[in-house]
């Protein structure tokens, strides 16, 4: 199969990424389209590795889903607090740094 | 040691010794800061004395590698004109110290910290004027805002925080122009030579400027001095700095700090531009005349004590800038005692106005009335401090004065002439304020006033005698000042003009 | 020339009781004002000395010198603290320090109440001190030392009572309007060293032979300039008359006896620049008469009996200033008459102390009247100065006065007749005023009110004024005798060949004169003497008394060109400085919070929108590498 196919899928996932982090409110929906952003890095990375023939774009995309783990970890933790104190997953209404 | 680094480091030593006092011993940390500021004045008067006048050179000079990389040393010495402002400096740190006393406390931060940015400022202003390399010069220049600032922001009254932030920053503004500067020399001097700011080699740098690289650079250094003088209109900042400080720091302030802008121009302005010096002699005149007499009538319609006498500083600066540019022995001579005795009557001044203010907690002219018969001691040192400051015959800074004027007209003379007119203006900027605070009947609220105390009385005492004594016998001053001076102009290739009827003869 | 060791002290004896009464303070009330006293009159002793071995020693060898030490040096600027005692000079010290002592021991009297009286006294040695050291200066500079020093001792005098705000304010107007002047003398010292080369009086005089007319006619007219504001010429006439706010002894002693002729000593000292610079010259003798007629029209008129006498001193210092412009002619007359109406002026203001001191200190004359009887020594002395300002021989004024007028006369052309006739005029108004002050006050019928007590004043008090009539009686006679004044100073003004085209003979002008005098003492007695006085001054007078009254207006012209356009040029320069000057460095930094607030703007808070925009820049970056590398 042709592997230029991958990098429109990765093209692909990441425009409805970056759609949904623009154009959704909810927390965790938003979390999860950052989420389909990196994964379609992810993807981009490993096809390149395949196409080039060596291994550094895996290693790459393995770095990359440690960093994402642990930043699931704190931005849903950071989500929840804030859910249990404003009572809202919005976050249009997390806007108080501006203060 | 070297006489010059021993003085720069007493007041460190000081101020190190004060950290170790704990906060609530006041007195102590007053005593060991007056003790401190004494020593320095005391190995002052040594070096001074110590001082060749005959000759013409650096002298107490020492050099030690810095930053090597970049060709910076640790180099100071000091000429005639570099001596005599630091003997002024260091004499008049004690007697702010004693005269403001009780200044330091109610600040924002504890009295300690006062003494301790006090300290590191005798410091700077010492090394600002005996450094001789570039570098080390903008070093301490630049770092002598940051204690003023904070004693300005700190330990002043009114909005002390928005004059201290109007000051650093125009203070910057200049500091940053003169940076430019500098590594603009630095990178002709590593071209021609090798890299240095030795200001001995930069001197020679000139002859292998453009004029207009050299106008440049030239404006550079005068901007930056112009601001700390201050010149006609940099001058803004100083009014609104001086009436929130404790007069203390205003007597620092305008006595020594706004020296380093004239000592600057000559030290630096003219003798590395002389070119471009001479291209803007005309500028500076005319800034210098306009500084003379707008700061005079804006001394006249000043109401708050404090302003009056920031206002009167900028006409007397508008006479010392005037009498550089004037390129005359008399004129560069006088010029550099009027900077001295500036210190004293200014000093004098300040110091007799702060203690009216503290005892009536008001700085308006109008609040006071018949303090002369109220307080008659504290109402004639301010009447003497006044007339040192319109010059009066007698008092020292009539012959600085004088010197100016002559020394000015003997090149140009319709400057002269106007500034001439200085003096019917400062017969009233001096009296006006007198008549009100001093004469009259004495107003409300002025009743009780207590004349001045024993500390208070010492502290003015030699700032008066200081202003006596020279007005009658300023040799011991200017036979210091007389040899650099030629010197000074004698590597910028001026001759005084020769008296014009005797031309024939 | 021949030098001494002795000339300091006749400066440093009165400075250092100056020095000890102020730096003592109330130490020193009890004995301060004898120590004053005795140090003013051991100066005059050393002065009396001085004289006398100045007439053992040849003509030429009698002006001698003192070097203290070396003052401003620097470059070809050199001026050394010196002293120079000369013929002139030493008519200056003797009339200084003889009049000055006469006046402190009045003071110790008259200020017996004040409980300042050490300070008055402290000021009257500081004043002193300065007046010789104008006078002993050998340089310009030097002599504007003691110029503005007595300037700074007139200041504190006028306003010694500057608890009451109008001599507050008369004390500053006098300092400030002498300053004008200074600033005269300022020039001229200036265009001295840059033409000439030298501020020394023997420098300048060496020069003058060889100096241009322009340069020379620069340093007169500024030295005429310094030498109106001084001596209270037109046009710096206007602080005189209130500088009357000073207790009385200083109106005697500074503004009639001394001071107020240090402008004469100036021009008379120059002789060499005015008498080669006749522009200058022709200015002093229209300033000197402008002034005799101004102070005299303003004499007629006034009630204060020491503004009168203000008004008359005016007038006879426009007399000296004639006579010195009129060049060696006249120089030395001047100097007479200097002399002369330095003893009887100063009796006279001390007789008006007198007066004021029996009567409660009223000075309106018009409530005074038939004082004679109360005060017959006050009559007496003052009577004598008043048969001396008029001219009546063979009282003192009659000599110096009657010279100057003859002098005019005889100025040559339509100049001398014009002059000569001012002269004249003003010596029957002169004749009219001082007839007036003297009806009013002593033999017109009393007018004051009952609960006043008029009585004679103690001995320390007549006293002086008793040795000054007697100097008002005789010194005329005794400096004509042989022209013995003539000669006296002739080694300093130059000698005067005698004129052979005399206008008017002496007796001629004498004649004049006194038909002048008479006809001003008749008019002065039909108006006064023979006619009721009101007790407050009518107001339904002619236009020309009501503007005398107003001193012809001087101080609204004072007020209208300089006072209230400096004033306003003052209010102007504080809103511009405060709006234009500082508004521009403020403008900087309101424009720096108005970027910074304006770009705040895009900071919403909303992430959402942040990502896009982080979208939309990684888009348009994107883009533009793509364009850039296509």
């Amino acid at each position: 199969m042709n592997p230029f196919n991958y990098l429109y899928v990765a093209g692909l996932l990441f425009t409805i990424g970056a759609v949904g982090v623009v154009v959704r409110r909810n927390a965790i929906v938003v979390f999860m389209c950052v989420e389909l952003m990196l994964n379609a890095a992810n993807l981009t990375l490993v096809t390149f590795a395949r196409i080039n023939g060596n291994l550094d774009g895996q290693v790459v995309a393995f770095f990359t889903m440690v960093v994402a783990a642990c930043e699931v970890v704190v931005g849903l933790a950071i989500i929840v607090t804030i859910y249990r104190s404003r009572r809202s997953a919005s976050i249009d209404d997390a806007s108080l740094l501006k203060r | 040691m070297n006489a010059l680094t021993t003085m720069m480091a007493l007041p460190l030593i000081g101020s190190l010794l004060i950290a170790i006092i704990p906060s609530e011993q006041v007195l102590r940390i007053k005593q060991a800061t007056f003790i401190t500021t004494l020593l320095v004045a005391i190995s002052g008067v040594l070096t001074w004395i110590k001082f060749d006048s005959a000759n013409t050179a650096l002298q107490f000079v020492e050099s030690a590698k810095w930053i090597p990389s970049f060709g910076i040393n640790y180099a100071v010495g000091v000429d005639g004109l570099a001596i005599v402002l630091i003997l002024m400096s260091v004499l008049l740190a004690p007697i702010v110290v004693l005269a403001g006393w009780n200044e330091s406390e109610g600040g924002r931060w504890s009295p300690k910290v006062f003494y301790i940015l006090i300290l590191v400022l005798e410091t700077m202003m010492i090394g600002v004027f005996a450094a001789t390399d570039l570098f080390l010069f903008y070093v301490f220049f630049e770092a002598m805002l940051i204690p003023v600032y904070f004693l300005i922001g700190g330990f002043g009254s009114g909005e002390r925080a928005a004059a201290a932030v109007k000051f650093l920053l125009y203070s910057l503004f200049g500091g940053l122009l003169m940076l430019a500067s500098i590594i603009g020399l630095y990178v002709i001097s590593g071209a021609n030579g090798g890299h240095t700011f030795d200001i001995t080699r930069l001197s020679e740098l000139h002859t292998y400027m453009s004029s207009t690289t050299q106008n440049l650079l030239f404006l550079g250094f005068f901007i930056a001095f112009a601001i700390k003088a201050p010149v006609w209109p940099l001058h803004t900042w100083l009014p609104d700095a001086a009436a929130a400080a404790t007069p203390g720091t205003s007597v620092l302030l305008l006595g020594v700090l706004d020296k380093v802008g004239t000592f600057g121009m000559i030290r630096f302005c003219l003798a590395l531009f002389p070119d471009a010096s001479k291209t803007f002699t005309p500028l500076i005149l005319v800034l210098s005349v306009i500084s003379i007499i707008y700061g005079a009538f804006l001394a006249i319609g000043a109401r708050d004590i404090k302003r009056l006498i920031a206002y009167t500083s900028i006409s007397h600066f508008g006479f010392i800038t005037m009498g550089i540019f004037a390129m005359t022995s008399q004129g560069m001579s006088g010029a550099t005692l009027y900077m001295f005795n500036h210190g004293f009557s200014t000093a004098a001044l300040f110091l007799v106005a702060g203690w009216m203010i503290s005892r009536r907690g008001s700085s308006t002219i109008a609040d006071f009335g018949g303090l002369q018969r109220v307080t008659p001691i504290m109402a004639w040192s301010f009447f003497i401090a006044g007339m040192s400051s319109l010059a009066l015959p007698g008092l020292s800074s009539f012959v600085s004065e004088f010197l100016v004027l002559v020394g000015t007209y003997t090149r140009y003379p319709v400057a002269a002439v106007i500034a001439t007119f200085g003096i019917v203006l400062a017969a009233l900027y001096i009296l006006i304020p007198v008549q009100k605070a001093l004469h009259g009947p004495t107003t409300p609220g002025n009743e009780n006033l207590s004349d001045l105390n024993l500390r208070e009385k010492i502290a003015i005492a030699p700032v008066v005698a200081i202003i006596v004594a020279l007005g009658f016998y300023p040799s011991p001053l200017l036979n210091v000042i007389n040899p650099a001076s030629a010197h000074v102009l004698e590597v910028q290739g001026f001759t005084d003009p020769v008296p014009s009827e005797s031309a024939g003869k | 020339m021949v030098t001494s060791t002795s000339l300091v002290y006749l400066i440093a004896l009165p400075l250092f009781g100056s020095a000890i009464l102020l730096l003592a303070g109330r130490r020193s009330d009890k004995w301060g004002h004898l120590l004053a006293t005795a140090l003013s009159a051991s100066s005059f002793g050393v002065g009396l000395y001085q004289l006398s071995q100045m007439l053992a020693r040849p003509t030429e060898e009698r002006a001698i010198t003192q070097k203290l030490f070396s003052w401003i040096n620097v470059g070809t600027f050199n001026v050394d603290a010196g002293l120079l005692l000369d013929q002139l000079s030493i008519c200056f010290v003797l009339l200084i320090t003889g009049v000055g002592t006469l006046i402190h021991i009045y003071s110790i009297s008259y200020m017996s109440h004040d409980e300042n009286r050490r300070r008055f006294f402290a000021f009257l040695n500081l004043f002193i001190a300065a007046m010789l050291l104008l006078v002993l200066g050998d340089s310009y500079l030097n002599l504007y030392v003691g110029w503005e020093g007595v300037g700074l001792a007139s200041y504190l005098l006028i306003g010694f009572w500057n608890q009451k705000p109008a001599y507050a304010t008369a004390s500053k107007k006098a300092f400030v309007m002498n300053r004008v002047g200074d600033m005269g003398l300022s020039f001229a010292i200036m265009i001295a060293f840059a033409t000439l080369g030298t501020v020394s009086f023997s420098g300048v005089q060496e020069a003058s032979h060889t100096a241009s007319k322009a340069a020379l006619t620069g340093i007169g007219i500024m030295l005429l300039v310094a030498a109106t504001g001084k001596s209270a010429q037109f046009p710096l006439q206007a602080w005189l008359g209130d500088a009357m706010a000073g207790p009385t002894p200083v109106s005697a002693l500074i503004h009639a006896a001394t001071m107020v002729t240090a402008g004469v000593y100036l021009i008379v000292r120059s002789n060499f620049i005015f008498d080669a610079a006749p522009t200058a010259q022709l200015l002093v003798v229209i300033v000197g008469a402008i002034t005799l007629m101004f102070g005299a029209l303003v004499g007629t008129a006034k009630d204060d009996i020491k503004k009168a006498l203000a008004a008359s001193t005016m007038s006879q210092i426009g007399y000296m200033v004639l006579g010195a412009g009129l060049g060696p002619a006249g120089y030395a007359f001047a100097i007479m008459h200097l002399l002369t109406h330095g003893f009887f002026k100063a009796g006279m203001f001390l007789g008006a102390g007198s007066v004021m001191h029996g009567m409660n200190d009223q000075v309106d004359m018009r409530r005074y009247g038939a004082l004679r009887k109360f005060m017959p020594i006050t009559f007496a002395t003052f009577g004598l100065g008043y048969l001396a300002i008029i001219g009546v021989p063979p009282f003192a004024g009659f000599y110096s006065k009657d010279a100057i007028i003859e002098t005019a006369f005889n100025a040559g052309g339509v100049k001398g007749i014009l002059l000569g006739s001012t002269a004249l005029l003003g010596a029957a108004i002169t004749a009219f005023y001082m007839t007036r002050v003297m009806v009013l006050t002593f033999t017109s019928k009393e007018r004051w009110e009952d609960d006043q007590h008029p009585h004679e004043s103690p001995l320390l008090m007549w006293l002086p004024m008793a040795i000054l009539a007697i100097g008002s009686v005789t010194t005329g006679f005794l400096f004509t005798r042989g022209h013995a004044l003539v000669n006296w100073l002739a080694p300093v003004v130059g000698e005067h060949a005698e004129d052979e085209k005399v206008l008017l003979q002496p007796v001629v002008v004498s004649a004049l004169a006194l038909l002048a005098v008479v006809i001003g003492v008749a008019i002065a007695i039909r108006k006064y003497q023979l006619s009721d006085v009101e007790k407050v001054a009518p107001q339904n007078v002619s236009f020309f008394t009501r503007i005398a009254r107003k001193d012809l207006m001087q101080d609204s012209f004072n007020e209208a060109v300089f006072m209230k356009p400096g004033q306003t040029l003052t209010a102007l320069l504080v809103q511009g400085d405060e709006k234009v000057v500082d508004g521009a460095v403020r403008g900087v930094g309101t424009m720096a919070l108005g970027a910074g607030s304006a770009l705040r703007k895009t900071q919403t808070g909303f992430a959402r929108s942040y990502a896009a925009l982080i979208l939309i820049g990684a888009i348009v970056l994107i883009a533009g590498i793509w364009v850039v590398t296509q």
